[in-house]
């Protein structure tokens, strides 16, 4: 019997996104990132191009409380400076992208005013070169009212703004047009949501090269295999021909995964789960490369180790051996 | 291969469901699929069986490793993608033990792999299998018997010295060990062994299509439990080579590939050999067996695997009762919330977040959210409160005090007056646990 290689046609390949805009192109990053292109399922390059994952690494606009030790010990000298917090990932850590949380937006909480968080923003793009993700803090009435203060001040710059909902999407949208950056479409694990809101993006005018995907997700042990489904699902309507399905991927990995026990807990609460380090960093680590072999395209992580162990990983995952 | 109607007008067409399908159409398109086995269908004539023989076949083989209760089966996958319908046989993990090792240590470690187990919601998971490696010094049959003997759990043994295979079999043969492996040298003698004892066998070669032939020759000489490896040598080879067996099995219907896979892990580090056991169980292996020192890593592994090969089509469950976070007292508040898994993940880890030792009871909803199983009528107030009676929560508190999802406030009149027990309305997102706990003064 004689083997004959089990190729696929697919109809089509991702959409490229491109993130930050260097002076050249209207803004002061010191390069752009280009994502998206998938022509195949990851890592398969026997197949069809298959680009790199990139990594973002997170930044809150404000001290975090409750943080569990290693993430501690990792960012506590930048605490409450996000520029020199997104200085340190870059610099030191060689993150890709950052990604910034606009976490004292929170009228709840801090209730930082829209001209702070543009300061904030400013702040950060100032002290680094690579192109950046914003987050808003999710109150929809906040957040409604901050963005177009936020936008204008990264005006040019092509940072994706997070993330517009099936039921709150339009001032974001009218934002992103404005200022010329690019739109996070999330949904609440359900393609079909997913679906509905590139359809009202396309509506108002954003072209599918300034949308990236995302569903909201769930750490290791989780719920993360509904996620990892909802994701091929995704990618393979979008190989499909699925134009509203066919834009790059993020997942949201260091939140998720350092919010549940197996990474949170101290070896002395939980002795049968051995040192805190590695296992929570190993937590975090297992969650990207889960979300990796379901065609994630943007990771945003937290922790230093972390990043450096799934570098490592995409490096041999890029790397052919004795092939096949 | 027949098409779904050329199966169906070999069948019974009496559509009496005896085969877990509701019509004989229905069955034939699974058959088609590949999704059922004719041997589901009891009232099938001898002469459609013959006809359909080919159809029915599995895509895949089926490898039965060990004997007994924890006799590990790997493999019968019969899709690419685990929500166009699930994957059967979760991957054997298996932890690698080499044969130098004094007796006594060994021993204990095999003991300890053997036991090894983490909880989870209710259930207890851990390593399937334990493989002894061959150091070539002659210790390899008595060290294959001490780890049996210890562990407790099935064997793959790893040598390519057929001696050495020959002499450990003679010990622990019984037991149905993984023999790894035969190589395009002893495959005539490996293959042997394997009939001699019943044993699968596990070939591997340095790349697919030396793996196919290799296949090929161990099928010929009668064997029809195998297992393949090709050989990666990077973590890129392996998703590339687990991918195209699984397709050449399920699309292609390529004999010589249809068996599942074992991987190793060889990085430098534990962490990595943990990520590429991580990228194994994501991507298809049917068995990964891993050689880091510390065992509690085994817990990222068994996780994820419980994960990747939960069935899509059932939501994940807990049973129903009373659930402990932190170490609550008698005074701790207690919380009502659905089994659906995800709604309970959420709920405990708001509740973890509070620091505020809580008890939470679970209802059984067959796995449906709050809001799911109110509308269906599986959440109500008089279901809530036989729970509550019954659960065994009212010995563990001295109060009466219940908190209720938010999202049905609407059932609080009805569970006070059928349970007796006083309803406070909680948050409508579990993310409001934490504001909610203190607006109360829970602490």
């Amino acid at each position: 019997m004689s083997f004959e290689m089990p190729v696929e046609n697919w109809r089509a390949s991702i959409t490229q996104v491109t993130i930050g805009a260097t002076e050249q192109d209207g803004g002061t990053r010191e390069r752009a990132i280009t994502i998206g292109g998938a022509a195949t399922l990851p890592f398969l390059a026997f197949e069809g191009e298959t680009p790199r994952p990139i990594i973002a690494m997170e930044v809150l606009d404000e001290q975090p409380e409750g943080w569990p030790e290693p993430l501690v010990e990792a960012f506590s000298d930048v605490y409450g400076d996000p520029a020199a917090w997104a200085q340190k990932c870059v610099e030191e850590y060689g993150a890709d992208m950052i990604c910034l949380r606009l976490v004292s937006a929170d009228p709840d909480e801090t209730n930082a005013s829209p001209d702070e968080l543009a300061e904030h923003v400013k702040a950060v793009l100032e002290a680094v070169g690579v192109p950046l993700i914003i987050w808003g803090c999710g109150n929809y009435d906040k957040d409604n009212e901050m963005w177009p203060i936020v936008s204008q001040a990264a005006a040019g710059e092509r940072v994706i703004l997070a993330s517009a909902e099936e039921d709150n999407y339009k001032t974001i949208a009218a934002c992103a047009l404005a200022d010329k950056h690019v739109v996070l479409n999330e949904s609440p694990l359900d393609i079909n949501i997913q679906k509905q809101v590139s359809i009202l993006l396309s509506d108002v005018g954003v072209k599918p090269e300034n949308i990236v995907l995302y569903e909201v997700t769930g750490g290791l042990g989780y719920g993360i295999e509904y996620a990892f489904s909802i994701l091929e699902r995704t990618r393979l309507a979008g190989l499909g021909g699925d134009k509203m399905l066919s834009a790059p991927m993020l997942s949201v990995v260091g939140s998720e995964a350092w919010k549940v026990k197996e990474a949170r807990l101290p070896e002395e609460e939980a002795p049968e789960w051995g040192p805190q380090v590695p296992r929570s960093i190993l937590w975090e680590a297992a969650t990207a490369l889960t979300f990796l072999n379901a065609g994630t395209d943007i990771l945003v992580m937290w922790h230093p180790e972390a990043v450096k162990l799934v570098r490592q990983a995409t490096e041999d995952l890029f790397t052919s051996g004795n092939g096949f | 291969m027949p098409t779904a109607i050329e199966i169906y007008q070999l069948l019974p067409k009496t559509n009496c469901g005896d085969c877990g399908v509701p019509t004989c159409l229905a069955f034939a398109m699974k058959l088609a699929q590949g999704q059922a086995s004719l041997e589901d269908c009891p009232h099938v004539t001898e002469e459609a069986a013959a006809a359909l023989s080919d159809a029915s076949a599995p895509p895949m083989a089926t490898v039965t490793i060990g004997t007994g209760d924890k006799a590990v089966e790997v493999g019968g996958e019969t899709v690419l993608f685990r929500h166009d319908e699930k994957f059967h046989h979760p991957c054997g993990l298996a932890m690698t033990l080499d044969s130098d090792l004094p007796t006594e240590e060994l021993a204990e470690k095999a003991k300890q792999l053997g036991e090894l187990e983490f909880e989870r919601v209710g259930n207890m998971i851990g390593l399937d299998l334990l493989a002894v490696r061959d150091a070539g010094d002659g210790s390899f049959a008595e060290a294959a018997k001490t780890v049996a003997e210890a562990g407790g759990l099935p064997l793959a043994l790893l040598s390519e010295d057929t001696e050495a295979m020959k002499a450990a079999l003679e010990h622990v043969g019984d037991g149905k060990p993984l023999i790894y492996a035969a190589t395009a040298d002893n495959l005539d003698d490996m293959a042997h062994l394997a009939k001699q004892h019943s044993c699968p066998l596990a070939v591997k070669a340095d790349g697919l299509e030396a793996l196919a032939e290799l296949s090929e020759r161990a099928m010929d000489a009668g064997l029809e439990d195998i297992v393949l490896d090709g050989q990666p040598k990077t973590m890129g080879d392996t998703v590339q080579q687990q991918t195209i067996i699984r397709r050449a099995a399920l699309n292609q219907k390529f004999k010589p590939l249809s068996f599942p896979t074992i991987c190793f892990t060889d990085a430098e580090t534990t962490e990595m050999k943990v990520l590429q056991a991580i990228n194994c169980i994501a991507k298809y292996a049917g068995i990964v067996a891993v050689d880091f020192e510390d065992p509690t890593l085994v817990l990222p592994l068994v996780t994820e695997r419980l994960n990747i090969y939960t069935d899509p089509q059932k939501p994940p469950q807990i049973d129903q009762g009373v659930y402990e976070v932190g170490e609550p007292t008698e005074e701790s508040p207690v919380l009502v919330t659905t089994n659906f898994s995800l709604t309970y993940f959420l709920v405990e880890g708001d509740v973890s977040a509070t620091k505020v030792p809580t008890w939470i009871v679970v209802v059984d909803t067959e796995g449906t959210s709050v809001l799911t199983a109110w509308a269906n009528e599986a959440f109500t107030g008089e279901i809530i409160a036989k729970v509550v009676n019954e659960c065994g929560i009212e010995d563990k508190v001295s109060h009466r005090n219940l908190v209720l999802p938010g999202g049905v406030a609407v059932l609080s009149g009805k569970l006070e007056e059928e349970s007796g027990w006083k309803v406070t309305v909680g948050p409508e997102e579990s993310s409001g646990i934490p504001s909610f706990y203190n607006e109360q003064g829970f602490k």
